[in-house]
């Protein structure tokens, strides 16, 4: 197709010298890859600790101390009153109040038991539940060893079915194992990072003629539709491997994420989803008339796909009718792709299936688009 | 390089009409234009002038009525008439951030001409209009008058029967509208048709024939000597206000 | 020369509200997203892990093995998917995302336990995400303490501190309750700042600004003009959307709603000055999307505390943070929404607001000042 050579020359021409593309294309990622790999964690490092003691026996002091040895909490306040410490919280100067009750080292010496409260700040919600495991970890710990402690014998009569071991628990978290939430992060970051330059670039380029009138002009040419989508989308299509690309060396290089799959893998992946996201960016185009619009319905679109997708919260957790969208998302599957091959070494045989029905809904998007542009600038 | 004579009338146009749901925008108008000539095609905004080229460029299918451009049917070989046009727009439609020689080069090839020819008509434009020292300069920089005159040149970069201008000469001097229209007569000369709208009267006089269109029809059609006659005025500037004044219609 | 203000001013804004309503399409985009995102963050984004699939791997069946699969498979929230006899198939489960967690019991379990001492058992988790990971672990460890006090009973050495937790100003931990405040500050960046700086560009970009700039009205009033009807556009879209979070989802304004809608407005006023800014100093329409882009919503969605806390943040980047407005105005959001207090203990983020928002107008006229020279 001569035609489209030249058509193709044009495009690359105009794309290398649009240096807000090339800002965008480069600046972005890396700005967001930046912010995310730092800022995105649910982790607590240290939550602010008041407690409220009425207590004030060597039990109840060596819970605080425990507490506080253990690394992840600090204590800022000890007081007796619990409205003083309803109060730091309110002013957000605590996230974890504990108050140890009255009979505390009393009721454990006598019955084994004994109860303590926590209130922990949920205005944040996602570190609350972190905090929480944390202290029941430290709390069952620091029980477990008050037997000997409190020196407290063996209760005559009632023994354990089963014998007198203990289970003793250990946790091991597989591809992941410091619990690096860059990890989780920087393949969805980069899922994103190309639907961003596959939609959101494409729509504005085509929208962009439009306002222009240098599509009208190429509409009374003898270019055909075909050859005008074609040189619309394979400059495109290669600036979204491109941008896979620089987002994947800064990951990898810069912030160490782990690439234990096949790169190969990961590009035909892209390849093939990138065929959806030009097709929803070229629908776009056709809905909307200026750029500003172009904007908006592309962000509207990409973000509701991009939350349904598992890419920050799981798809597992979802509401069954969001499961059953979340299995036509093209986005979903890619990054269950990108996470299975670059945290967990998958190849081609464990992600065939997710990988067909990439296939099979990129090829219907792309078709369905093509065909709804035909018609429309007909 | 001079055209390929036509067959015919370089376009005809019999009873074409175009609705837009219950609004008539262009209302069964009928007439030739034979090739070489230079037709002007006036009419007041929301005549239906825009309507009207826009059917005959092959953007829009008409509603009733039948067209030729070039020997070809509008509505049932608007490839072909793509292939055989040229079209300027008011927005000029070249692109601000190629250079001179790449745009030429973009539209040579898009119309099919061989790279040997690209470079041979590249080569007379640039001595014609002067542009040598601008070939690889990016189009927005270049002033307008030379902006035109470029898009102009573009248009009939690959020999077309007929060339439609749509308000070519907004925005600029007298003297630099004048250039061009020279440059329309040298291409009128070589056989090219050319069918220009124009909302300066002045350039109504520099027309073989013209059309004047008013609410979907055409009011008036002829020379502009005739026209004159016809409606007892000194200028096509008073046979227009004359026609479209309400009540004028014929 | 002075412009007849009020007169002058007025029939401004009223041609750029004008303009606003007549874009059909944008218009109901920016009405339509937040309460779609409403809808679908309360729904659909969950964090809580609810069919937890348990492999288990029990070299030496037996009787207590049996009793802890049986405890584990009573639970509601377990479901054992398969029972090995060795960690062999393990990988693969987790490759093809076919279990979730994995339970490794010790060979001769019942023998172990009868002789005394301490009894490995190995919790295996998919750590990919380790928010999940985590507390999938914590689930199964509970149901291990369960299945613990139920074979010791309250005696032998079994000491046990009964912890009651209890979270404060959001007892259920109801994700919407969360994302409300954080949406709230999203959309009115989108609305502010991202469109503020469009429009402006495109009338940079398209000359009509030059004739404002040339008329009689002064800089001033010209983003006046500019800001208002956005202003009103983002305090339409505040109200919409917690009216939707409040009917669908019952999220709370313990505060006064009169307050809240107070600061909403002073946080619009900084977002748009952002946007005026971000329209100054960029030449195109595309490069203030950039801008607007990189400089204010990427920020305020990654940056303000709305999905990440700051607090959980490294420690050198949580003073930048402070910068974000957005930052300022989740706070204030969810003091007055979750735990229903006032401007006695807001006093300090409102006027952190409310310097930056005199700031940022400042900076914003000058631009429009310094471009008339």
């Amino acid at each position: 197709m001569r035609i489209l050579r030249f058509l193709l020359r044009k495009e690359y021409l105009q794309i290398f010298r649009d240096r807000i593309m090339v800002a965008q294309l480069l600046l972005l990622p890396a700005i967001q890859l930046a912010l995310l790999a730092n800022a995105a964690t649910f982790e607590v490092t240290s939550a602010r600790l008041v407690v409220v003691d009425e207590d004030r026996s060597a039990t109840s002091r060596g819970l605080v101390d425990r507490m506080r040895a253990a690394g992840r909490f600090r204590l800022v306040e000890a007081t007796p009153s619990a409205e003083r410490a309803d109060d730091a919280m309110m002013r957000r100067k605590a996230g974890v109040v504990l108050h140890i009750p009255h009979d505390f080292e009393r009721d454990l010496v006598r019955t084994r038991t004994a109860p303590v409260q926590l209130v922990l700040n949920a205005e944040d919600g996602a570190a609350a539940g972190v905090t929480l495991s944390y202290a029941q970890r430290i709390i069952a710990e620091y029980a477990a060893e008050l037997a000997v402690t409190l020196h407290l014998s063996p209760v005559v009569g009632e023994r354990p079915v089963g014998g007198q071991g203990r289970l003793d628990v250990r946790a091991r978290g597989w591809y992941n194992p410091d619990l690096d939430y860059r990890y989780y992060m920087v393949p969805g970051i980069l899922v994103q990072l190309v639907t961003m330059v596959g939609t959101l670039l494409t729509a504005l380029n085509i929208v962009r003629e439009k306002e222009l009138g240098t599509l009208e002009q190429l509409n009374v040419t003898p270019v055909t539709r075909g050859q005008f989508i074609a040189a619309k989308l394979i400059p495109l299509w290669s600036l979204g491997l491109v941008a896979l690309t620089i987002g994947m060396l800064v990951a990898h290089f810069a912030f160490h994420v782990p690439m234990r799959g096949s790169v190969l893998l990961v590009f035909a992946t892209a390849s093939i989803y990138l065929l959806a996201a030009l097709g929803v960016g070229l629908l776009v185009s056709t809905i909307v008339s200026t750029q500003q619009q172009a904007m908006f319905v592309t962000f509207f679109i990409v973000l509701v796909y991009l939350l349904m997708s598992g890419l920050f919260t799981p798809v597992r957790s979802m509401p069954t009718w969001a499961q059953w969208f979340a299995q036509v998302n093209p986005v979903m599957h890619f990054i269950e792709i990108m996470r299975a091959v670059m945290l967990r070494g998958a190849g081609l045989p464990e992600i065939a299936r997710s990988l067909a029905v990439l296939s099979a809904i990129a090829i219907g998007v792309f078709t369905l688009s093509v065909r709804q542009y035909a018609k429309r600038a007909a | 390089m001079t055209v390929a004579p036509a067959r015919g009338p370089a376009i005809e146009v019999r009873g074409l009409t175009r609705r837009f749901g219950t609004f008539t925008a262009v209302d069964a108008i009928s007439f030739d234009v034979a090739a070489g000539e230079v037709f002007g095609f006036l009419g007041a905004n929301g005549a239906g002038k825009t309507t009207a080229i826009r059917m005959l460029i092959g953007l829009l299918a008409p509603s009733g009525g039948s067209a030729s451009v070039a020997g070809f049917d509008v509505a049932t070989q608007a490839e072909q008439v793509k292939r055989n046009i040229g079209y300027m727009s008011q927005r000029f439609s070249l692109y601000e951030d190629l250079t001179v020689r790449e745009n030429i080069t973009l539209y040579g090839g898009i119309y099919g001409l061989s790279d040997a020819a690209i470079a041979e008509r590249m080569a007379s434009l640039v001595k014609r209009l002067d542009l040598g020292r601008d070939l690889d300069t990016r189009v927005k920089s270049i002033p307008l008058g030379w902006k035109q005159k470029l898009a102009f040149s573009v248009a009939v970069l690959h020999d077309p029967q007929v060339v439609f201008l749509d308000e070519p000469t907004g925005g600029v001097d007298p003297i630099t509208r004048r250039q061009f229209w020279e440059l329309i007569y040298a291409t009128a000369a070589q056989g090219t048709t050319v069918f220009v709208t124009t909302h300066y009267m002045d350039e109504a006089e520099y027309c073989d024939r013209v059309s004047i269109m008013v609410d979907g029809r055409i009011a008036a059609l002829g020379t502009p000597a005739e026209l004159k006659e016809r409606f007892e005025s000194r200028t096509i500037d008073d046979v227009f206000v004359r026609l479209a004044r309400p009540g004028a219609a014929a | 020369m002075r412009a007849r203000a009020p007169s002058a001013l007025r029939a401004f804004v009223w041609k750029e509200l004008r303009h606003i309503l007549r874009d059909r399409q944008t218009l109901v985009i920016l009405l339509f997203m937040p309460l779609v995102q409403v809808l679908l963050f309360g729904y659909a984004l969950r964090t809580d892990v609810r069919d937890l699939r348990v492999a288990v791997v029990d070299p030496t069946p037996d009787a207590m093995t049996l009793r802890l699969r049986n405890r584990l498979e009573a639970t509601p929230r377990f479901r054992i998917v398969s029972v090995a006899a060795s960690t062999g198939a393990l990988e693969d489960q987790f490759q093809r995302r076919a279990a979730d967690v994995a339970i490794v019991l010790p060979t001769s379990f019942a023998d172990e336990l009868a002789r005394g001492g301490r009894t490995p058992v190995l919790l295996v988790t998919d750590a990919s995400d380790p928010n999940s990971g985590t507390t999938m672990q914590s689930y199964v460890r509970a149901a291990l303490a369960d299945f613990e006090s139920e074979r010791a009973g309250l005696g032998l050495g079994a000491v046990r501190i009964r912890l009651e937790s209890r979270m404060r100003f959001n007892p259920t931990l109801e994700s919407s309750n969360l994302f409300v405040p954080g949406l709230i500050a999203l959309v009115l960046t989108l609305v502010s700042a991202l469109m503020t700086a469009i429009s402006l560009s495109r009338e940079k970009e398209q000359g009509t600004l030059e004739v404002l700039l040339v008329s009689p009205l002064r800089p001033w009033q010209i983003i006046i003009g500019k800001v208002l009807p956005y202003l009103a556009l983002g305090f339409t879209i505040t109200c919409l959307v917690l009216l939707a979070a409040r009917m669908v989802f019952g999220v709370p304004v313990r505060g006064s709603v009169i307050l809240l809608l107070a600061e909403s407005v002073l946080f619009t006023i900084v977002s748009l000055s952002l946007g005026v800014l971000v329209a100054a100093r960029t030449s195109s329409q595309r490069a203030a999307m950039l801008g607007a882009l990189v400089g204010t919503m990427m920020p305020t969605a990654l940056l303000s505390g709305m999905i990440f806390p700051i607090t959980s943040m490294p420690r050198w980047l949580q003073p930048v943070t402070n910068v974000v407005p957005a930052r300022w105005f989740i706070v204030i959001a969810r003091g007055i929404m979750l735990k229903g207090v006032g401007l006695g203990y807001l006093w300090f983020e409102t006027l952190v607001l409310a310097g930056m928002a005199l700031l940022l107008l400042v900076a914003a006229t000058r631009s429009f000042h310094a471009r008339l020279d």
